[in-house]
């Protein structure tokens, strides 16, 4: 993919909840398309409020915000601005609002003006290529929280998005599911952000990492990773390694 | 909790839930406003009949019958004593009168025939194709939306209080009649309220990422068969049979 194509530029954007501290402060950012970054931070260090911040979910209170080379203040220029950058919420639940799956993914697709047939074709390619076929009729609320997870990204694939928006996606999923998301990740050609505290699965997965801290993110030190070595006490195949 | 039961391959269930809802409504109107006993005694063995055929099993049919039997046992305790008319027998300094008793009867039948005809269509429908139908009828999308949302998120909640009362149980919480049971039921009750405002907050604005522009669009695509038309015309003769019976005794 085509790299230094500016998506996403964050110039001095503070945030605060009323009452409290700023969250955000100052902060600063450039997304080119091709990037895929991961974001580790201590909790309440901004990161979801930034995602947020970018969706147009939430107003900063200063500081500007220009996505594909326009400012972006009004809910209007958000709008067209959510069909190209897909945000995965951090509980599943707040993601997956229809009764059965199928009607979860196809919303999306409809909303984008596709038509029946369309959405619904859309939609079942998304579950295929996440390995959720046949899941189309299942009820969203019965599913377990590995699948209810995929399914909410399937909801956001769907949308077909050229930037995807990651908060936290493998808290609580097991190492399967983790490895679905991490070859799903892989597969497709896209740009991300991802936040997580798993350094090990940012390492896989993303090209550089970045700490966030008192409302801004550190490009200045990026977090370095290196290898430990560790003994298989139970000998060579007491775990296996990916 | 309200879930669709019969799993069994029954007449009812493979209906077109619009007619399946017509026919409810239609008979719930009936049946509400009757006060022939020919009549509501018809009613309540036609929703037996009914219900029968969706082969609910009799444990989960009682089960659903209770709520509403309650109301009618405190109607029961009032109604023959309160209302005015000739004496049946006395108890006491109280007078049970004729028409107390026959009112109360018609209501605890009423009710009961409605209730029947009700479980049989809830229990023959799956939840989410009832709200389709629901829109196909043409009742307005936001009623048909809220539908939807209290059946999707009710489960969230439930489990939400169920979380929070189970680590109210491991902190050694034990229920009593006490200003501290209030005070902590009180708390729990305003989290839940709390959690489920943020929730709902949470829930639109994922709505909004995915393209949410207040339409909700539905997949499912009803169609009318032969059986569907025969059934739907059956049951209207048959209620407006209902109907007229008991219009022309009370004129």
């Amino acid at each position: 993919m085509e790299k230094n194509n500016l998506i996403i530029h964050i110039k001095d954007i503070c945030f605060s909840y009323a009452g409290s501290s700023p969250v955000l402060d100052k902060l600063n950012l450039k997304l080119n398309s091709g990037d895929r970054f991961g974001l580790m931070g201590p909790n309440g260090s901004g990161k979801t409020t930034l995602f947020h911040v970018i969706m147009g979910l939430l107003k900063p209170t200063s500081g500007s915000i220009e996505i594909y080379n326009r400012p972006a203040r009004t809910e209007k220029d958000f709008r067209k601005i959510r069909r190209k950058i897909g945000l995965l919420f951090q509980d599943a639940d707040d993601q997956l609002f229809s009764p059965t799956v199928l009607e979860d993914v196809a919303f999306g697709p409809l909303n984008l003006g596709k038509s029946q047939d369309e959405a619904v074709e859309i939609a079942i390619n998304t579950l295929k290529f996440l390995g959720l076929a046949g899941f189309e009729d299942r009820i969203t609320y019965k599913l377990s929280g590995g699948e209810k997870k995929l399914v909410s990204l399937a909801t956001v694939l769907a949308m077909q998005p050229e930037v995807l928006l990651m908060d936290e996606p493998t808290s609580g999923l097991d190492d399967k599911t983790k490895a679905i998301l991490k070859r799903v990740l892989s597969d497709l050609d896209l740009t991300y952000i991802l936040i997580s505290h798993e350094i090990e699965f940012l390492t896989e997965i993303t090209d550089s990492i970045y700490t966030m801290s008192s409302g801004r993110i550190h490009f200045d030190q990026k977090v370095q990773v290196h290898q430990h070595v560790h003994a298989h006490p139970h000998g060579a195949y007491a775990h296996q390694h990916e | 909790m309200f879930e669709e039961l019969s799993n069994g391959d029954s007449f009812i269930r493979h209906l077109d839930p619009r007619v399946k809802i017509v026919v409810v409504f239609l008979f719930s109107i009936v049946v509400a406003t009757a006060r022939q006993f020919q009549v509501l005694t018809t009613a309540l063995v036609l929703g037996v009949f009914i219900v029968l055929m969706t082969q609910i099993p009799f444990m989960e049919l009682g089960r659903r019958l209770i709520p509403v039997n309650l109301l009618i046992v405190f109607l029961w305790l009032f109604l023959p004593f309160t209302f005015k008319g000739e004496p049946l027998f006395f108890m006491g300094p109280l007078a049970v009168t004729r028409e107390g008793v026959l009112y109360a009867a018609g209501i605890s039948v009423k009710s009961n025939a409605m209730m029947l005809m009700l479980i049989a269509l809830a229990a023959s429908t799956p939840i989410f194709t009832l709200g389709h139908a629901l829109r196909a009828l043409g009742i307005p999308p936001k009623i048909v939306h809220l539908f939807f949302f209290t059946y999707r998120y009710i489960h969230v909640m439930h489990r939400e209080y169920v979380r929070l009362k189970n680590s109210m149980k491991m902190r050694g919480f034990i229920p009593g009649n006490s200003l501290h049971t209030y005070k902590t039921l009180a708390y729990m009750v305003g989290m839940l309220l709390i959690r489920s405002l943020d929730r709902a907050q949470r829930v639109y604005n994922a709505m909004l990422c995915r393209g949410f522009n207040g339409n909700l669009y539905s997949l499912s695509k009803f169609s009318l068969n032969r059986k569907d038309i025969v059934s739907l015309a059956l049951m209207i003769a048959v209620i407006l049979a209902l109907g007229v019976l008991e219009w022309k005794k009370t004129i």
